[in-house]
Formats: structure tokens, sequence, C-alpha cells
């Protein structure tokens, strides 16, 4: 496989690592009992990105294949929240299954026809697949069509208890991502992450052992796709606002980035590439309105000279 | 809306056109891709600087054809550049590189332009010769500044066809899309054929974005959605192929032209609208789904 050789094995037993991500939760864990909304919702929001950051993660870094259209299940989710909030339906239960099997079912179908292609054609295929999803939510215009709609009402846990209370966001967030780093990590270790990585690094291999990788690539998709989608729910409660614009490429191209700024392949990477980045849009949109110029500067550098990630730079001490 | 038949021929022309411009986008992506392996997701700001520098210079000069021209020399320079510093270091990298490398330098250009010439959208006033209808037919109007669009993109397409089959830096470059490490043992220049390749690619779509220009608002981010179509093109003709680029150019620009305007009819109008928006995405799918290389690809 074409980008196997950027990979890194798992290594997040690294003594370091432990300490540092140890750490980060437990500031992450703090911050909202500080009472104070711009940094709680901090929190929220790198939670919600780890999300989709790890989602993505489980395709690009243990299957190798690069999707450039993720961000089509993360409006799955926030398309989920609003227009069930139109029917007046806001519990968190019905709320994520409802965005569990829409998620499900569209990623089923998604990867049932990409998975077909690998390689470049797999990145294009899914961009179209998303740039689909992204002109049909732009075409419902009972929901806003091009620009929009406010979210009618925020996710409920119990009575009191909603998704527009910071506090209460920024941990659900924090709880689903640890949930799915537990799960994420589980299914990696078991025969089924075995027979993923197998065929990442050699599918002829797989073949000839009797296994068929695509049931297995298939399922990761799905799975996948499941994950974003909460992400997705965590963002519209966040912003409490539903558009197209949560679908776009370039939404895509930035759960790409944060993959990559962290170190694909290793589910602890893309939650510190998405901090890396929600941390760096706050400064940066702070100090000057061109704060995508930068970014993309950033990017680029990253790309020709910081080789195996944030992550990479991390572990290297300690080798 | 009437279905009538003049209405029908100048949709046909309007996706011909489409198309062509698709085209001389989808040249510079496959062409990059087939001779450098190389995914550049910056084709569509390119277009976009294009399009700002046509608009620059034609406030500065009173000629739109010194206009173009000038555009065009800034476009080179830009490209050679930009080849110099970035692009010439991903050549050797991985795709998932390549696509972020780019992606953040079309996020560069998109807000650079901003920068230098601010969130206003900016209009290229069409010179006196171009404007107004032309009577194609006792009854039948077109826009002569489409026509003349459509005219330029077969020129630039048949430039380079020449270009490519009858000259020597073109065998090269066909060369080195058929097998790269080959040309390279066979002593060509590889750095200075990979630049000219570069230059030539943002040469046409800066081109597609000159001629865009006096017909829509010029704007951050209006080459990303032409982007996406192209690479839908390319998808279809099959990754590096010049050939299936043409077919599926053509293709794409008359199924979402004629989609446009059908699909409402057959489906009512929203239903219509989403379909129509989607076609392409849709028509990709199938080919996808049917030849996973494309129509005229190899297997890469």
């Amino acid at each position: 496989m074409e980008n196997s050789k950027d990979l890194q094995p798992l290594r997040s037993s690294t003594w370091k690592l432990k300490w540092v991500f140890g750490f980060i939760l437990l500031v992450a864990l703090c911050i909202p009992l500080l009472d104070q909304p711009y940094y709680t919702k901090l929190v929220a929001r790198i939670a919600v990105f780890a999300i989709a950051a790890v989602s993505l993660d489980l395709l690009v870094g243990f299957c190798g294949r690069v999707s450039l259209g993720h961000a089509a299940f993360f409006g799955i989710g926030v398309y989920t929240v609003g227009i069930l909030g139109q029917f007046g339906v806001n519990h968190m239960a019905w709320v994520i299954a409802t965005a569990l099997l829409a998620a499900g079912l569209i990623g089923c179908f998604v990867g049932a026809i990409s998975l077909r292609s690998s390689g470049l054609y797999f990145i294009f295929i899914t961009l179209a697949f998303s740039q689909m999803i992204f002109f049909v939510a732009q075409g419902l215009r009972m929901f806003g069509g091009d620009d929009g709609f406010r979210l009618p009402m925020a996710t409920v846990w119990i009575e009191g208890v909603d998704l527009s209370q910071p506090r209460v966001l920024a941990y659900t967030m924090v709880s689903i991502l640890l949930g799915l780093l537990y799960i994420a990590h589980r299914l990696m270790g078991s025969n089924f992450g075995r027979v993923i990585l197998a065929s990442r690094d050699n599918a002829r291999k797989v073949n000839s052992l009797g296994l068929r990788p695509y049931p297995y690539q298939l399922s990761l998709f799905t799975i996948s796709a499941c994950m974003c989608a909460l992400g997705g729910v965590g963002f519209a409660n966040l912003n409490e606002y539903v558009s197209p614009a949560s679908i776009s490429w370039v939404q895509s191209g930035e759960f790409l980035f944060m993959v990559i700024l962290g170190s694909a392949g290793t589910l602890l990477g893309p939650v510190l590439g998405a901090a890396t980045f929600v941390c760096l849009e706050q400064v940066l949109s702070a100090w000057t309105e061109y704060w995508m110029f930068y970014l993309g500067i950033i990017l680029m550098l990253r790309v020709l000279f910081l080789k195996t990630g944030l992550l990479g730079l991390m572990t290297k001490g300690s080798d | 809306m009437d279905l009538s038949l003049g209405l029908l021929v100048e949709q046909v022309f309007n996706g011909l056109q489409l198309g062509m411009i698709l085209f001389l986008m989808a040249v510079g992506v496959t062409l990059t891709f087939g001779v450098m392996n190389l995914i550049n997701l910056a084709h569509g700001s390119i277009l976009m600087v294009g399009a700002f520098l046509i608009a620059f210079a034609a406030s500065k000069v009173q000629s739109f054809v010194l206009a173009i021209l000038l555009a065009m020399v800034m476009v080179f320079v830009l490209s050679w550049i930009v080849e110099k510093l970035l692009v010439h270091h991903l050549y050797a990298k991985t795709h998932l590189d390549q696509v972020l490398a780019t992606f953040g330098l079309s996020i560069v250009l998109n807000d650079g332009v901003i920068m230098i010439w601010g969130r206003e959208p900016l209009y290229v006033n069409l010179p006196s010769w171009l404007e107004g209808p032309v009577q194609l037919t006792p009854d039948f109007n077109y826009p002569l500044y489409r026509l003349a669009i459509t005219g330029v993109a077969v020129v630039a397409g048949l430039m380079l066809w020449f270009l490519l089959t009858q000259t020597r830096l073109g065998m090269q470059i066909r060369a080195g899309a058929e097998k790269r490490e080959m040309i390279g043992a066979l002593g060509v220049n590889i750095n200075f054929l990979f630049t000219a390749v570069f230059a030539m690619s943002a040469i046409l779509a800066a081109l597609g974005g000159m001629m865009l220009g006096p017909m829509l608002s010029v704007q951050s981010g209006m080459g990303d959605p032409l982007l996406i179509l192209s690479l839908a093109v390319v998808v279809i003709g099959g990754i590096g192929s010049l050939k299936g680029a043409l077919y599926a150019a053509l293709m794409v620009g008359l199924v979402d032209t004629l989609g446009r305007m059908l699909w409402p009819h057959v489906f009512g109008a929203l239903v219509g609208n989403i379909i129509s928006n989607a076609s392409i995405y849709i028509l990709m799918a199938i080919v996808i789904a049917i030849k996973p290389n494309g129509l005229l690809g190899r297997r890469i």
C-alpha cells in the first residue's frame, strides 16, 4: 500500500505518552469546572473534532484508504440533530440512535462502492459522495437550503440537563470520545483489527490465506461513519446551527489535516492533532482575519518537514 | 419553461462550453498525475488566481488582449515559483502528503487573494467588440462572448494536441506519462520537464479562469467547485488519460447543463434540483462501480 511507509505501528504504551495524555485528559476534565463558558466550549470543540479525526484515522491509518469525504458523515450527525429538532424530537437516545442508523446505512452504501477502488480513486470517489450529500443538504429548501437554519432545540439527556449547557456538552463529548477511543483500541487489537492491518500491508497475502478483506473493510468503513456522525451531533449542539458548510470538502480536508498533524494510525495522534488544530484556529483567528492563510502554510510545512507528525515528535526520545 | 428546440440547442452549446473549460482544467489534473504522479488540489485555486489576474490586468491596461497576455505571464511566473518552492518536493511523497500540501496551497491562495483584493467580488468588463449577441440562425441568437470562449477553448485544445503529438517536448511528456522511470534513464531533463508540465497545467487552468472571469463574479473560492468537477471528469475518463479527459469533460458538461433543464421537469422543482446538482457525482459513482479505473484508464 502506497502510504503505509508513512505510518507508525501502534505505540500507545510509551510511558511518556501515557503521562502526556493523562495530563491532557485531566486538564480537559477540570476546565469545565472553572465556569468559563469560552474555555468549556473549547474543550467540547476539541472533543467533537477529535471524534471525527479518530474515526477518519480508522480509515486512513489502519485501513490505508485516504478518504476526502468524511465530512459527509459528520454532516449526517449535524442534520440529524437539526431535522429531528424541527419535528420536536430532541432526546439524546433518539438523536444518537437515528444518527447511528442514518450514518450506518449511508456509510455502508458509500463504502460498498468506494472500497471497490483504492489509492487515488478512493480519494476522489469519497470526495464525490460527500459532494453528493452536500448538494442534497443544500437542496433541502425546507431545511434552510444553502443558508442552513438555527438549531430549534438542544439535545437533552434528562429534563433540565441539555447540551446547550457548555459544561454538559463538554463532558458528554469527552465521554463519547473516550468511549470511542476504547472501542477503536479494542477493535484494532482484535482479530478483526489484525485482518484490517494485514490487508493494508499486503492484501494479496491475506487473500491467499483464504480471507476476503472486503467485508472487514466495509464493516470498518461503516463503523467509522457512525463514529463520525456522533461528532456531528456534538457539533450541531456546539454551534446551535445546522448548515451544509459542515459537509463541505474543506471540512473533510481539515479532518484529514488533524489526523496527519497528529500522526495517522495511532488513535491518540488524531486527538492531539484535533486539539492542536482547534487551538491554532483560535489563536490565529484572534490574531488575524486571514487565519486560513497561515493554517495553509502550517499544513505545507507539516508535509515538507515533519515526517511523523506531532506524536512522532513526542515519542522520538523514548524509542 | 418551455422545452423548445432553440432552448435545447442553446443548452447544448452551453454544455459543450462548460465541457471545454472543464477539459482545460482536467488536462492539467490528469497530466500532472500521469507525468509527475502528483495529485494537485490547488488546481481550482490556480483557476481563481487566473480570474483575479485578468481582473487586475484589465483594470490597468486598456486592451483586453494585452491584459490576457499580461495575466498569462504572471501566472507563468507564479506557477514556476510555486513549483520550485513547494510542488517539486512533493513528487516523491505519498498521495496523502500531496493531498494535504496542495490542499494547504489551495487555502493559502484562496485567502491570499482576499488579503490582496479584499472580500468584495471583482467584475471584469467585456471589451465592446465581444459584447452583444450573434445571430447563428434566423431565430437563434447566442451571446458572442460565450461563443468566443468556446472558440478559445477549442484553439487551446488544438494547440495542446499539437504540442503533445507534434513536438519533441510533447513526445517526452507523453513518454513520461507512460513510463516515468524510463524517460529519466534515457537522459531527458526530468526537472525541467516536470516544471514545464506544471506551468503548462497552471496556464491552462488560469486560461479557464480568465474566460470565466467576465461571466462570473471573481471571488475567493470560485475555482473550488470547478476543481471538484474536473476531478470527477478525470476519474470518469480514467486518471492519466488525455483522451478520456476530453470525452468525460464533454459528457460531464452536457449531463450537467442538460440535467439542470431536464430533471426539474421530470421530478419537480425540489427533487429535480437536488438530482441535477448531484448528477455528475451520480454519473461518476456509476462509472466507478462498473469500471473502477475509469472509462479509458489503466490500472494504477
